[in-house]
């Protein structure tokens, strides 16, 4: 049976994570946790978030998680939701917040006054259903049609360092990248827990996902 | 194409049941929360929004259990609000299974909680729900905020307090007009548009929706970003996908 951490750290909603995983994958052991141990020895990591950058960076440093995610990330199937996705990067713009550096880029907010095409305001987050447009193949966008809208709800997108991480894009109204993928590693800026069929797909996908790219340790 | 407006539903909890009524008075059972949770999803809602209208603090920890239920068994945003008093309320609502924490009357009593809230949980939690009407007699047109479910005047400015909710770090205005609420006479576009002009976190709009073309008036000549109706769903008059066709016909980006 295959065991699946979902990182704890201490911000926001980790239950709508867990119970969709569950939803999703009941054979799968998943548990919400701030134990490294308990993420090292998991065949899988969830890494999701809500909240400000500066705040969960500093939460992953004083629980002692800093480490292990960046482990998880290097050597078995991880998944970044949202602010997981923001701090993979080097950087944000947010509160000018280190990231933990495992791929190459910074996170940048929404310009202020920002105007659709049709000449009206658009806000800030943004919040809401946006169309995915899919850039490259990937078992994690298996079953899941080109343009199918997810759930958003942020202020600040990434801006990848190599154009070959970006995995899919969204609109507001300029091109941003919202999925980023890399050997054993899938992020995305909008939340699959919350986007009803197309989000429990990718979370289902997740759940079997084997990387073929290099020699996982816990790839189960 | 880009972001779709969304369409939500409303649903009163109390004592554990979804209840319909008017204005507090002859409340009716209309169904287990996670059963019409589940029917909204299917039809397509955008997102839901739980209003706990519990008179009695027993029966207030039964909206833990449904927001856990409808938290493991529907895969959409949601929202719950009604006597929203502390951060620790807020975090208790989230750790349930909540996406979004509604907070109307504590806002103006104690400001402080919008801002403690979003610093810890984050803005795209945190929506401030106002309940605004008209003041008679103006030239100008203005609105007051009302607590208590619409019975406290506050002597507050809504767009002021709009404008200062914002700045505290609300994520999100959920707008209900007093003057147009049980009317099914339409939103307040008026209301509505100066909130969505001057504010540059999401609108949602609600308060007066009798048919599908005053959902698509609150977007189109609103501006709203969301649109909130409750008894037009609640009495199967009819389904949101009905909603989202109607408002696809008028142009208006949904998500089908």
């Amino acid at each position: 049976m295959s065991s699946i951490a979902v990182i704890d750290y201490g911000m926001g909603n980790l239950r709508s994570v867990s119970k969709a995983i569950e939803h999703v994958a009941p054979g799968a052991q998943v548990r919400v946790t701030d134990d490294p141990a308990v993420v090292r020895d998991a065949d899988r990591v969830v890494f999701p978030g809500q909240g400000a950058m500066p705040d969960c960076m500093r939460e992953l440093r004083g629980r002692g998680l800093y480490e292990a995610v960046i482990d998880a990330a290097r050597d078995k199937p991880f998944l970044g939701i949202c602010i997981g996705l923001q701090m993979l990067f080097e950087r944000s713009e947010e509160g000018d917040t280190p990231g933990l550096n495992i791929l190459p880029g910074r996170v940048r907010r929404f310009a202020h006054q920002l105007v659709g095409g049709n000449g009206q305001k658009l806000k800030v987050p943004h919040m809401g259903w946006n169309e995915v447009e899919q850039r490259v193949e990937h078992p994690l966008w298996s079953g899941i049609a080109q343009n199918s809208r997810f759930y958003f709800v942020h202020s600040y997108y990434p801006e990848p360092g190599i154009p070959g991480l970006t995995a899919g894009i969204s609109r507001y109204p300029a091109e941003f990248a919202c999925a980023a993928a890399r050997e054993n590693l899938f992020a995305v800026q909008f939340h699959p827990e919350k986007s009803a069929a197309a989000g429990l797909r990718l979370l289902a996908n997740f759940a079997t996902w084997v990387p073929v790219e290099r020699n996982l340790r816990n790839a189960a | 194409m880009g972001l779709a407006k969304r369409i939500i539903p409303c649903l009163d909890v109390t004592a554990g049941r979804v209840v319909k009524g008017v204005n507090f008075v002859g409340l009716r059972d209309a169904g287990d929360p996670v059963e019409i949770a589940r029917r909204y999803d299917d039809q397509g809602a955008d997102e839901l929004t739980f209003l706990d209208i519990t008179a009695s603090s027993d029966d207030r920890d039964l909206i833990l259990h449904i927001i856990e239920n409808v938290a493991a068994q529907v895969f959409i945003p949601f929202t719950v609000g009604g006597g929203v008093r502390s951060v620790n309320d807020v975090r208790r609502l989230l750790n349930a299974g909540a996406d979004k924490v509604s907070i109307n009357t504590a806002a103006v009593q104690n400001p402080q909680l919008v801002a403690d809230a979003s610093g810890r949980y984050g803005a795209q939690c945190i929506v401030v729900a106002i309940d605004a009407k008209r003041v008679p007699g103006t030239d100008e047109l203005g609105w007051e905020v009302y607590t208590h479910g619409g019975r406290k005047a506050t002597g507050l400015d809504a767009l002021e307090w709009g404008s200062r909710m914002q700045g505290l770090g609300a994520g999100e205005i959920l707008l209900t007009s007093m003057d147009r609420d049980g009317t099914r006479a339409g939103f307040d576009i008026e209301l509505t548009r100066a909130f969505s002009d001057m504010l540059e976190i999401p609108v949602i709009a609600s308060g007066g929706v009798g048919n599908l073309e005053h959902l698509a008036e609150g977007v189109l000549q609103g501006r709203a970003d969301a649109v909130l109706a409750a008894s037009i769903f609640h009495y199967g008059e009819y389904t949101v996908r009905q909603a989202k066709e109607h408002m696809a016909g008028k142009g208006i980006e949904v998500r089908l």
